[in-house]
């Protein structure tokens, strides 16, 4: 009874927040710009209807990639979100062809500094550890500073008995820093293992998409796996597949229901309910600070 | 030590059809090998050749990527991409190998995981994320050598170990240089280059400090002299044995947390 009435609560608070987050000037120039088509159903969105509704198509449901910020916006209480590990960036790691070019690109369009975002958050008062990645960022691929963030997180989830949450949303390993990216798989899944074993609890959240090098790694390990609707999820890219397979792959393949029929997460949530949901998780494992 | 060999020349010599495969070793690595089978959930895996055997008298677990050696053989097998229930064949037997504090040897060969419908429908993803997790904490040493072909998440599954050896003309790498070229180029038949680029052979792995040492291969080439090969393997293996049995358990994960936590840039 109690836990309904404070879901509904949530739910009402987050609606409220987003209603007067969309301010007059935001409005304006939202209305103004062209429709977003939906990748999913091929329905034209407005900017507007798009954030209104959490970035989620009103007509089937499709979750868009977030942003970092709106992702916090959404998820945490607010102002507490306390980031780590900022100024680690990748420029200047190597000296790949158009590398450093397009980590500077990266990093101008969308105000990061890195394709994972760590940090410290409560979650209706619960102190958690909490990665986000953004697919913006080249492709949300992980490179050495990608991993290390990740672990360096998992480290203090470790230390300090807070719940770990991370938001996948991730092409894969980073083709540009080569055989470095494909080890942080095993450092961050070794890291996780000790994480594990001192009972530390982790929540994965998938969100579209994630694959390769990060869906065989850390996002799969999770205590409890929760993916977005619609969400991309698989370890080989769909070309590839069909190339080996000389055949076309069904439209549901490799997608969050997909995976649920499959038995490989544990539910599908939708962002509106996804704070409530990681809150009660948390609650019912009684590891919070 | 000296690097001759262009990067390219070493992926075509990892590829050789008549360089030694698992099987091809096994006999001369080991004695009384006893292959175990099946993943106990859904099938065998022959990608994944797995089984107990002694070394020098001494009880070892022994996990092999397996490319055929013919055309039939490499039916069987996927051409030596492992399925998920390769991966946790492998799972499963590491956890019987530390049950009876058996050493584990394992096997690099593979050009990467097998993608297709059925891996992905039985969650090739969690196969592999489970092995890397599984291999970090095993309580037993794990020893493993990059035969030829190290590809992508499906070499790494078996190669969170104690100790790992490449072999010289090995190549290890985040996917085929093909794959790489087609991402990056959009084009295959640039293979040659982005092999240069990528940064993928024993000498670059052990500048990296992600092996252990390069199992150096004989002038005439291991095909032709297989035993050199396996004598250098087997001394590896007789250290290595003698010097982690003697670690307490809780050194021997401490040493390859500390290994695997140490590969890339820190902040």
């Amino acid at each position: 009874m109690n836990t309904q009435f404070y879901k509904r609560k949530e739910r009402l608070n987050l609606f409220q927040k987003l209603f007067t987050k969309v301010d007059k000037t935001d409005l304006k120039n939202t209305q103004d710009s062209t429709p977003l088509m939906c990748p999913s159903c091929n329905t034209p969105i407005s900017q507007y209807d798009l954030k209104v509704h959490l970035s989620v198509c009103p007509n089937c449901n499709f979750h868009f990639s977030l942003g970092v910020q709106e992702r916090i916006a959404q998820l945490v209480d607010e102002k507490s979100f306390k980031e780590l590990y900022r100024s680690a960036k990748s420029n200047k790691i190597n000296d790949f062809p158009e590398y450093q070019k397009k980590i500077a690109k990266a990093q101008d369009s969308t105000g990061l500094q890195e394709a994972v975002t760590t940090g410290i958050a409560e979650i209706n008062g619960k102190t958690v550890a909490l990665a986000i990645m953004d697919a913006r960022f080249i492709m949300g691929s992980m490179g050495q500073i990608v991993g290390e963030k990740i672990t360096r997180l998992i480290e203090v989830a470790d230390k300090k008995k807070y719940p770990l949450i991370i938001l996948s949303a991730s092409g894969g390993a980073r083709m540009q820093e080569g055989i470095l990216s494909l080890f942080q798989m095993s450092k961050t899944a070794s890291a996780l293992a000790r994480f594990d074993e001192h009972g530390g609890l982790y929540i994965s959240v998938l969100t579209h998409p994630t694959t390769g090098g990060v869906s065989a790694s850390f996002a799969m390990l999770g205590d409890i796996i929760i993916a977005e609707p619609k969400a991309l999820i698989g370890f080989a890219g769909r070309r590839v597949i069909e190339k080996t397979m000389n055949e076309q792959l069904p439209e549901a393949f490799q997608k969050s229901e997909f995976l649920l029929e499959k038995g490989f997460i544990d539910a599908i949530v939708h962002r509106k309910d996804l704070k409530t949901t990681l809150s009660n998780l948390i609650l019912m494992h009684k590891v919070s600070s | 030590m000296t690097q001759k060999n262009s990067a390219w020349q070493r992926v075509l010599n990892a590829r050789k059809t008549d360089r030694p495969k698992a099987l091809d070793l096994i006999p001369y690595l080991f004695d009384e090998f006893f292959e175990l089978s099946g993943d106990r959930a859904y099938g065998d895996d022959k990608a994944i050749v797995s089984g107990l055997a002694f070394f020098e008298g001494i009880p070892v677990t022994v996990l092999a990527q397996s490319k055929g050696r013919n055309l039939e053989e490499n039916m069987a097998c996927h051409f030596g991409m492992a399925h998920p229930e390769g991966y946790r064949k492998a799972m499963r037997l590491a956890k019987q190998a530390e049950k009876f504090n058996r050493p584990i040897v394992c096997i690099v060969d593979t050009a990467g995981a097998f993608p297709g419908k059925g891996a992905e429908e039985r969650g090739q993803a969690e196969a592999i994320a489970s092995s890397l997790k599984l291999f970090s904490s095993i309580k037993v040493p794990v020893i493993t050598f990059v035969l030829s072909e190290g590809g992508s998440g499906g070499a790494l599954a078996l190669s969170v170990a104690d100790r790992l050896y490449m072999l010289e003309n090995a190549i290890y790498s985040i996917l085929s240089p093909e794959g790489f070229a087609s991402i990056l180029w959009k084009d295959e038949s640039r293979a040659q280059e982005a092999a240069e680029l990528m940064e993928c052979t024993a000498y670059d792995l052990y500048a990296k400090g992600i092996i252990d040492k390069i199992i150096m291969e004989p002038t005439e080439g291991f095909e032709n002299n297989k035993s050199f090969v396996i004598t250098a393997m087997k001394n590896e293996i007789r250290n290595d044995l003698s010097a982690l049995r003697k670690l307490k358990t809780s050194t021997l994960l401490d040493q390859r947390y500390k290994k695997f936590r140490d590969i890339g840039v820190k902040i």
